[in-house]
C-alpha cells in the first residue's frame, strides 16, 4: 500500500512540474520574451558560475588533501615500499600542477570570455609554436616519468636473491593459507588433485624437500629486515595478495604460480607506535565503543583484492613482522605439515 | 528541378536508397506510404535509428545508475536496512532492506556492463554517428540503411536479453563487468556465473553484431557519401572522432566474441582454455593446461580500445559545440586530426596496463608502461587546443556549452591520475583499490557521459525539432557536475589510504572503519546526482512534445545539418545536396558581416581555407 502511495506521489510530482514548466514559458511569452533563448545575462551568471566552481573545487581539493593526508600511503614497511613512495609523491606533485594549472584556466578563460552584447571573438585558427610548446613538454616530462618508473620495477620486479625466505601463499574461497619452505628453503611438490580435508594445499609426501614444509592458516610471521619471497597460487579463481602496507600485490592465479619479493623494514610491534597508525587505531575504537565492538589492536593485513565471490570483502591474513629472535622461536614451535604426529 | 517536391517527412521514408545516396540532386518522385512499423519501428531512416537508439540508452542508462544508487546506499551505510533496497529487489536480494553480497557484486557487474557498452558505446555511437555522421557529411541517408536497421534491433534484443538475466533465479552475471574466469567460468563459484552468465555472454555477442553492423556503415558512409567538396580536410571533428570509433571497434570487438565464444565452451563443453588445476566445490576439476591470463589478454585487446570508443566521440562532440559556442575556429584542427588518429593507434598497444600485476611478464609490463605513458601526449594537445579555443572567445553558455566545458575538465583531471596507474611500480599499491574506481569513472564515464549530454542538448534540435528548456538544463549540468566530483574525487584517498574496489563492505575488519565518512559523503553525492538526472528525464521527454520549437540553425553553426530543414526529411536535402567549399570552423572570420559562415558559402575570391585569412 505504501508503495503504491509513493509512486502515485511520485506521478503527481511530475505533472505537477510539468504544468509548472508549462506555467512559466507562458507567462514569459505573454512577457514578449522568447523564454527559452539563451541571453546575455544566462552568458554572465553562468561565466560567474564557472569561476566560482574553479573557486569551490580548488578548495574542495585543498581541504581533501588536509582532511585525508594522514590516511593515504601509510608509512611504507618495505625497502621498494619506500622507494614506491618517493615516486609516487613525485608523480603526483607532477600531476598536481598539471590537474591545478589547466583546470583554472579552463574555468577562469571560461568565465573571463563570457559573451557580451558587444564582444567579438579573435579568429585564431592555429599556432604552430605553441602547439609545438604543448607536445614538446609533456614528452619531455612523460620521458622522466618513464625512465624513473622503469628503474624501480626493473629493481622490484627482478628475482629475490637466493637467501631470500621462500613463503607460499595460497589463496582459495575465502581465505589464505601460507606454507613455509623450511630448513631447506624450498617448497615441495604439490598438485590440486592430491587436496584433501587435512591437506589443503595439495602437498606432495613423496618429495623430500617438502618434508620440512610446514602451513599456517591464521597469521603469517616474517622477519624484519630479510628478504621475503612470496610464490602465489590459487586454489579456484583469481584472487590477489595485496598488502598496502608493504606496496605488495600480486594475483594468484589458478594453474599458475606468480612471485613478489620484499623487505619488511617495520616490525609490527614499531608500526603500533607510528603516530598515523595510534591515531587511526584511537579513532577506529571510538567507532568501535560507539557500536559496543571489541577494541581493535593494529595488524599488517593480507588481503584479497581481485573480486572472487560472495565473501570476497572478508578475505584476510593477519601479517606478524617479527623481530629476528621472535620469528627464530615461532619458527621453532611450528611442526613440519608430514611430521609423524 | 521543382520544388514542390521538398519538404518531405518521414512519412516517405525509405524505398528508393539509389536515388538518394548518391546525391545528384535529384528530386524525389515516386513516394509510397510506409506503415507505422516501417516509419517508426523497423525503420531504416538514419534519424529515426539515432532516436531509438537515444531512447534506448536513456532507459538503460537509468537502470544502471539506479543500480549503482543501491550500492552506494550500502557502501555509504552498511548493514543500515532500507526501504528502497527490499522494494525493488524483495525479499530475495533485500531482506529487511538489507542488500545480499552477491546481488552486491551482481549490481556492480550489471552497472558496469551497461553503463561501458549499452550507454557510451551503443548509446552515444549508436545515436550521434548515426545522426550527424549523413548530415554533416551531405549524404541522404547511411550507406546500408537495411544494415542500420539491423544494429539498432540487435542492439534493442542484446539490451533486451541484458535486462532479462536480471531476473533468472540465481541472479545476474556477478564476477565484475570484466567477468575474468574462472570466477565467471565456474557456476560453483559464485551464483551470478549460472544462467546469467551465460546470457550475459549472448547479450554481449549480439552487442558485438550491433557495433559492428552499424561501424562498418560508419566507416563507408564517411569514406564514400561525402558531399562534393567535403574533402577529409574540411570534415568536422564529430566526423573524424567518428569515424576512428568505428574502425577501432571494427577491429578490437571481434576480439571480444572470440574471448566471449572460448568462455562459453569453457563454461559448456568441459574445454580448458582457461582453466587449470581447479579444486572448488570439493572436487578436483579435469580441465588442465588454460591459462585465465589468455582470457584477459583477449578481453583488454577490446577493452582498452573500447575506452577510446567511448570517449573519441564525446572529444568530438566536445570540439564541435565548444567551438560553436566559442564563436571560435576550433584551436590546431589539424593538431586535433593527428590526435584523434594517434589515440587510436596507441589504444591498440597498450591493453596489457591493465594486468601488471596478474604474473605477466614485467618486461612485458615495461613496454606497456611506455606506450601507456606516450598516450599522453596527443591527449595533453586535445585539453590545451580546448582551452587555447576559449581563449578570447565569444563564449555563448549553452547548456551544451556547460557540459562540454565539464568535460575537458574531468578528461584532465581524470587524465593526469592516469599516469600514476600507468606507471607499473606505482601501480602495485593502488591497483584495483578506489583510486581507479575515481580515475576511470573521472576520465572515461564522466567525460563521456558530459559529452554525451552535452550532444544532446546541442543536437536536440535536430533530433525532436524543438529546444530543451534552458533553465532545467543549467541547473541539471551544475547539480551533476558538482556531485560528479563528489562522488569521484575523494575516491582517490580512499584507493591511496588501500581500500580495495568491489568490497561489499569496508567493516568486514577494522583497518578502514574510520575512512566510512569519506564513502558517506560519497554516497550522499551519488543520491543527489542521482535525482538530479530526473531533471533530464524531466526536460528530455517534456520538451520532445512541447519544448518551443526550434529555428533551423539556432546555435549559428556552420555545419552542415543546420543546412537541413526544420522537419524530419526524408533524404535530408529536399533538393540537390549541398556543395561544400569550406572547413566547418570558420567562425568569427575577419572581414564577415555574421560570425559564422556555413560550409555551404563559396569562398570569396583570394580568401584561404582552412583557418588561413
Amino acid at each position: 500500500m505504501i508503495t503504491l502511495l509513493v509512486y502515485a506521489a511520485i506521478v503527481l510530482l511530475i505533472v505537477t512540474v510539468a504544468q509548472l514548466v508549462r506555467v512559466f514559458e507562458l507567462a514569459s511569452d505573454l512577457k514578449g520574451g522568447r523564454s527559452n533563448e539563451v541571453t546575455y545575462r544566462d552568458h554572465r551568471n553562468q561565466g560567474r558560475m564557472m569561476f566560482a566552481f574553479l573557486i569551490a573545487f580548488m578548495s574542495f581539493f585543498v581541504w581533501q588533501i588536509v582532511e585525508y593526508k594522514g590516511y593515504i600511503l601509510p608509512e611504507a614497511a618495505s625497502v621498494h615500499g619506500k622507494e614506491i613512495d618517493w615516486l609516487m609523491w613525485f608523480n603526483m606533485g607532477l600531476i598536481t600542477i598539471v590537474f591545478v594549472i589547466v583546470n583554472i584556466l579552463l574555468f577562469y578563460f571560461a568565465y573571463k570570455y563570457y559573451s557580451r552584447p558587444d564582444s567579438k571573438a579573435v579568429f585564431l585558427a592555429h599556432n604552430n609554436r605553441l602547439e609545438m610548446v604543448w607536445t614538446v613538454v609533456p614528452a619531455v616530462v612523460l620521458a622522466v616519468i618513464i625512465v624513473l618508473g622503469l628503474r624501480l620495477w626493473n629493481t622490484i620486479t627482478s628475482d629475490a636473491s637466493d637467501k631470500a625466505i621462500v613463503i607460499e601463499l595460497y589463496a582459495k574461497q575465502f581465505d589464505w593459507t601460507a606454507r613455509y619452505s623450511g630448513k631447506d628453503n624450498k617448497l615441495g611438490h604439490s598438485n590440486y588433485k592430491l587436496i584433501d580435508g587435512a591437506n589443503a594445499v595439495g602437498m606432495d609426501s613423496l618429495d623430500p624437500s617438502g618434508a620440512d614444509d610446514f602451513v599456517v592458516h591464521n597469521e603469517l610471521h616474517i622477519p624484519v629486515g630479510k628478504e621475503v619471497e612470496f610464490k602465489i597460487r590459487s586454489r579456484d579463481v583469481i584472487h590477489s595478495a595485496f598488502m598496502p602496507h608493504f606496496r605488495i600485490q600480486m594475483n594468484a592465479v589458478p594453474g599458475m604460480t606468480t612471485s613478489m619479493s620484499m623487505t619488511p623494514t617495520i616490525t609490527t610491534e614499531e608500526m603500533r607506535k607510528n603516530k598515523d597508525v595510534v591515531r587511526q587505531v584511537k579513532e577506529v575504537n571510538e567507532i568501535r565503543a560507539s557500536k559496543g565492538e571489541d577494541p581493535y589492536e593494529f595488524n599488517f593485513l593480507l588481503m584479497c583484492n581481485k573480486i572472487c565471490g560472495a565473501s570476497h570483502s572478508n578475505m584476510q591474513m593477519t601479517v606478524v613482522v617479527d623481530t629476528q629472535e621472535q620469528y627464530d622461536a615461532w619458527v621453532a614451535k611450528q611442526k613440519p605439515f608430514f611430521a609423524k604426529k | 528541378m521543382s520544388t514542390e517536391n521538398h519538404g518531405h517527412t518521414e512519412e516517405h521514408a525509405h524505398g528508393h536508397d539509389d536515388a538518394h545516396a548518391h546525391g545528384d540532386g535529384h528530386a524525389h518522385s515516386a513516394h509510397h506510404e510506409l506503415s507505422f512499423t516501417q516509419k517508426y519501428i523497423f525503420s531504416m531512416d538514419h534519424k529515426v535509428i539515432s532516436r531509438q537508439f537515444l531512447i534506448t540508452a536513456v532507459f538503460m542508462a537509468l537502470v544502471g545508475m539506479v543500480m549503482s544508487s543501491l550500492f552506494r546506499l550500502q557502501l555509504g551505510w552498511p548493514g543500515h536496512k532500507f526501504w528502497l533496497i527490499q522494494t525493488l529487489l524483495g525479499d530475495k536480494w533485500g531482506k529487511d532492506g538489507i542488500l545480499d553480497p552477491n546481488m552486491y557484486l551482481a549490481l556492480v557487474t550489471i552497472h558496469g556492463t551497461i553503463m561501458v557498452f549499452f550507454l557510451l558505446t551503443g548509446g552515444l555511437s549508436g545515436t550521434f554517428s548515426n545522426l550527424l555522421i549523413p548530415y554533416q557529411v551531405g549524404a541522404r541517408d547511411m550507406a546500408s540503411g537495411f544494415l542500420n536497421m539491423l544494429s539498432f534491433w540487435f542492439f534493442a534484443l542484446s539490451s533486451l536479453i541484458m535486462i532479462g538475466s536480471l531476473f533468472v533465479e540465481d541472479g545476474p552475471a556477478s564476477s565484475g563487468w570484466t567477468v575474468y574466469p574462472p570466477l565467471s567460468a565456474l557456476p560453483q563459484a559464485i551464483p551470478g556465473s549460472g544462467l546469467g552468465m551465460t546470457l550475459w555472454l549472448l547479450s554481449i555477442t549480439m552487442f558485438v553484431i550491433s557495433a559492428l553492423l552499424g561501424g562498418l556503415n560508419y566507416i563507408i558512409t564517411v569514406f564514400n557519401l561525402r558531399t562534393k567538396g567535403m574533402s577529409m580536410t574540411r570534415l568536422p571533428l564529430t566526423i573524424w572522432a567518428f569515424l576512428v570509433t568505428a574502425i577501432l571497434g571494427v577491429l578490437s570487438f571481434p576480439v571480444l566474441v572470440s574471448a566471449v565464444v572460448l568462455l562459453l565452451m569453457d563454461r559448456t563443453f568441459g574445454t580448458s582454455f582457461y582453466l587449470s588445476d581447479i579444486y572448488i566445490g570439493g572436487q578436483a576439476l579435469e580441465q588442465s593446461g588454460g591459462s585465465p591470463i589468455l582470457y584477459q589478454h583477449l578481453f583488454w585487446f577490446l577493452g582498452h580500445p573500447e575506452v577510446y570508443i567511448v570517449l573519441l566521440p564525446a572529444l568530438g562532440i566536445a570540439s564541435e559545440v565548444i567551438s560553436t559556442n566559442s564563436r571560435k575556429p576550433i584551436f590546431g584542427y589539424r593538431a586535433m586530426i593527428g590526435s584523434i588518429l594517434a589515440i587510436g593507434f596507441l589504444s591498440f598497444i597498450v591493453w596489457g596496463h591493465h594486468m601488471f600485476i596478474t604474473g605477466m611478464n614485467p618486461f612485458l609490463g615495461s613496454v606497456f608502461v611506455f606506450t601507456t605513458l606516450l598516450i599522453a601526449i596527443p591527449s595533453a594537445v586535445k585539453a590545451f587546443n580546448y582551452i587555447t579555443t576559449l581563449w578570447k572567445g565569444n563564449i555563448k553558455f549553452t547548456p551544451a556549452m556547460l557540459f562540454a566545458i565539464g568535460l575537458v575538465s574531468t578528461f584532465v583531471t581524470g587524465g593526469v591520475t592516469g599516469i600514476i596507474l600507468a606507471d607499473s611500480a606505482l601501480d602495485i599499491p593502488v591497483h584495483d583499490t578506489y583510486f581507479v574506481v575515481g580515475h576511470f569513472h573521472i576520465v572515461m564515464g564522466l567525460s563521456a557521459v558530459l559529452g554525451m549530454f552535452a550532444g544532446v542538448y546541442h543536437w536536440f534540435p535536430k533530433l525532436f525539432l524543438r529546444q530543451m528548456n534552458k533553465k532545467l538544463g543549467y541547473i541539471h549540468f551544475w547539480v551533476t557536475f558538482v556531485c560528479a566530483y563528489g562522488v569521484f574525487f575523494p575516491m582517490h584517498f580512499l584507493g591511496l589510504a588501500g581500500v580495495p574496489r568491489r568490497y561489499y563492505t569496508n567493516s568486514a575488519f577494522p583497518m578502514f572503519d574510520n575512512l566510512v565518512n569519506i564513502n558517506e559523503l560519497i554516497s550522499v553525492f551519488a543520491i543527489i546526482g542521482a535525482l538530479a538526472q530526473f531533471i533530464f528525464v524531466f526536460n528530455f521527454f517534456y520538451s520532445m512534445f512541447r519544448g518551443p520549437k526550434s529555428e533551423q540553425n539556432p546555435w549559428h553553426s556552420n555545419t552542415l545539418e543546420w543546412t537541413t530543414p526544420m522537419a524530419h526529411t526524408h533524404g535530408n536535402w529536399p533538393g540537390a545536396l549541398p556543395e561544400v567549399y569550406r572547413w566547418p570552423y570558420d567562425y568569427s572570420k575577419p572581414g564577415k558581416a555574421e560570425d559564422y559562415v556555413p560550409q555551404t558559402v563559396p569562398l570569396e575570391a583570394g580568401e584561404i581555407d582552412g583557418g588561413g585569412h
